[in-house]
């Protein structure tokens, strides 16, 4: 295949399929109050600069997709409301980089 | 009662594994804990380690680390949409063992070595496990609990050497909630391709590294920065921009980077090449004036976790190292006085200063935030300075005092005293 097709259609589903998460059965990231979300956030920034779109809102409520989580921390800093309560998912668990 | 260690260690990255390692060295028992499955499954950067810091701790150990190329050449494009100012040096001075000034590694496979060494200098490395909290008794760190059962484990000190996002520095109240603006979020992308084209693609010698800093178009004018380095057989690209840019803009990172791949001036270099790992980072990029209390009664804070990265010159890992290096002598001397008051403790936080970590960060305290407030220079003057360069260099007929006049008469468009200003602030900054 040519790179030129490959780079064409390299969605973030596809980018998130290079990665390796070892999920565990709980969430390590909880939105504190969704209502919040719905009535005092129009933009809804996690939707977007999340690099793994962990954050997808969903009829009235976001949803968290935790399990493709890089642990990067921008959620828990770049929400305008500090709506967002971030752990380490627990030991072991979470994004496993293998190689950079 | 339960195991006491000499030193406990929160992270297994360069600075972590650094103090650790220099610590055991000199008969400390260290334990070292890290939440990976193994040292790097949590850690990302561009690529970029320096020889130097970790010379200082491991002598010639680019004979046995696994790193990819010593590099012997440093590009920097100031990109338009469809143009480039190209600025580097190439050298043969860096392809000399001796003079070897940095290379590319892929971190998962060297923070896995470097906590071997430590591990073989008597380091006690347990991995999976994270830190919840530092004990504390009556102002003064004594241990750590983790999310072990009976997980609590006591220490005459903890190094805090736990990343970016130190949550265990924000709890011990050493700083306040990070600003998006004193973040980078960094997405990448590591590109198998052959060494022989990556040699051929980047006029390399085998064996021989090239890096790439690219600014302007490869951020859409937002204060970031954008990479292309090549290592063994493969290339790591990626691109940063502060957090407040991103939320302002609602530029996804991901759509940035692909931008960024799909360049003309960068798409060449990557043509046919192979995605294997996608990765997600912050990188402190808050400065001089973002660093926390770095010293507490038996605790010390290091590396990412104390803010310590040069975002101008792309330094972070050998700033970590050093600081860990800091650290360890600290603890040292303090073994020796049987104290680990935040006040004998304090010579660690006085030699980050006065070492070239504190220097550098504070020749630079400013740039991050100049740069953030005043656009221009990405957005404006990197697409004139590209078509100033094409005006110059196209034969058209026109004289070149004509061709210089109407390049002159194009940066005072914005106004002579606004442009005189902006040079005055950028040298400013910068100087």
């Amino acid at each position: 295949m040519e790179g030129d097709e490959i780079m064409a259609k390299a969605t973030i589903e596809e980018k998130q399929y290079l990665v390796r998460f070892r999920a565990d059965k709980e969430s390590h990231l909880k939105i504190l109050d969704q209502t919040l979300c719905l009535e005092k956030c129009p933009d809804k920034p996690c939707t977007y600069f999340c690099p793994g779109e962990v954050y997808k809102f969903e009829g009235d409520r976001i949803q968290v997709g935790y399990e493709g989580c890089h642990e990067c921390g921008s959620c828990r800093i770049g929400c305008p409301h500090d709506n967002i309560e971030w752990k380490y998912p627990k030991g072991g668990y979470g994004v496993v980089f293998r190689l950079a | 009662m339960p195991e006491k260690f000499d030193v406990i260690v929160v992270g297994a990255g360069p600075a972590g594994t650094s103090c650790a390692y220099l610590c055991a060295k000199n008969g400390l028992k260290v334990l070292q804990i890290e939440r990976g499955e193994y040292p790097g499954a949590k850690n990302v950067m561009g690529g970029v380690l320096y020889k130097q810091q970790l010379e200082e701790i491991i002598p010639e150990f680019w004979k046995e680390a696994p790193i990819e190329r010593p590099i012997v050449e440093q590009r920097m494009w100031l990109l338009d949409e469809e143009s480039a100012i190209t600025l580097g040096y190439k050298g043969q001075a860096w392809a000399n063992e001796e003079n070897y000034n940095n290379f590319t590694i892929l971190r998962a496979k060297f923070d896995q070595w470097f906590a071997k060494k430590a591990q073989e200098q008597g380091v006690t490395l347990i991995n999976e496990t994270v830190v919840d909290a530092c004990l504390v008794e009556e102002g003064k760190v004594i241990g750590v609990r983790t999310d072990r059962p009976d997980g609590d484990v006591y220490t005459d000190v903890v190094v805090l050497a736990d990343g970016v996002n130190s949550l265990l520095a924000k709890q011990l109240g050493f700083h306040e909630e990070i600003e998006p603006a004193q973040v980078a979020l960094t997405v990448m992308e590591v590109l198998n391709l052959p060494a022989e084209t990556i040699n051929e693609r980047f006029n390399l010698e085998d064996g021989q590294g090239c890096t790439i800093e690219m600014f302007g178009d490869a951020t859409k004018g937002h204060l970031g920065t954008a990479f292309l380095y090549t290592n063994k057989e493969s290339l790591n690209i990626g691109v940063g921009t502060t957090l407040s840019s991103l939320v302002n803009s609602k530029m996804k990172p991901y759509d940035l980077l692909e931008y960024v791949k799909n360049h003309p001036i960068v798409k060449p270099l990557i043509k046919g090449a192979e995605e294997a790992e996608y990765l997600a980072h912050l990188i402190p990029e808050g400065g001089y004036h973002a660093i926390p209390k770095l010293v507490g009664d038996g605790v010390i804070v290091a590396g990412d976790a104390a803010q310590l990265v040069n975002g101008i010159h792309r330094e972070g890992s050998n700033m970590a190292m050093k600081s860990g290096s800091f650290a360890a002598e600290a603890i040292l001397l303090a073994k020796q006085t049987g104290k680990y008051t935040e006040e004998v403790l304090d010579i660690y936080r006085e030699k980050v200063y006065e070492s070239f970590i504190g220097k550098d960060l504070e020749k630079y305290k400013d740039a991050t935030e100049t740069l953030e407030n005043h656009p221009q220079y990405l957005k404006e003057y990197i697409p004139m300075l590209n078509r100033a360069a094409r005006t110059f260099f196209t034969v058209d007929g026109i004289s070149k005092q004509e061709k210089q006049r109407g390049i002159f008469n194009m940066f005072m468009e914005r106004g002579k005293i606004r442009t005189v200003q902006d040079m005055y602030r950028a040298w400013k900054v910068m100087k």
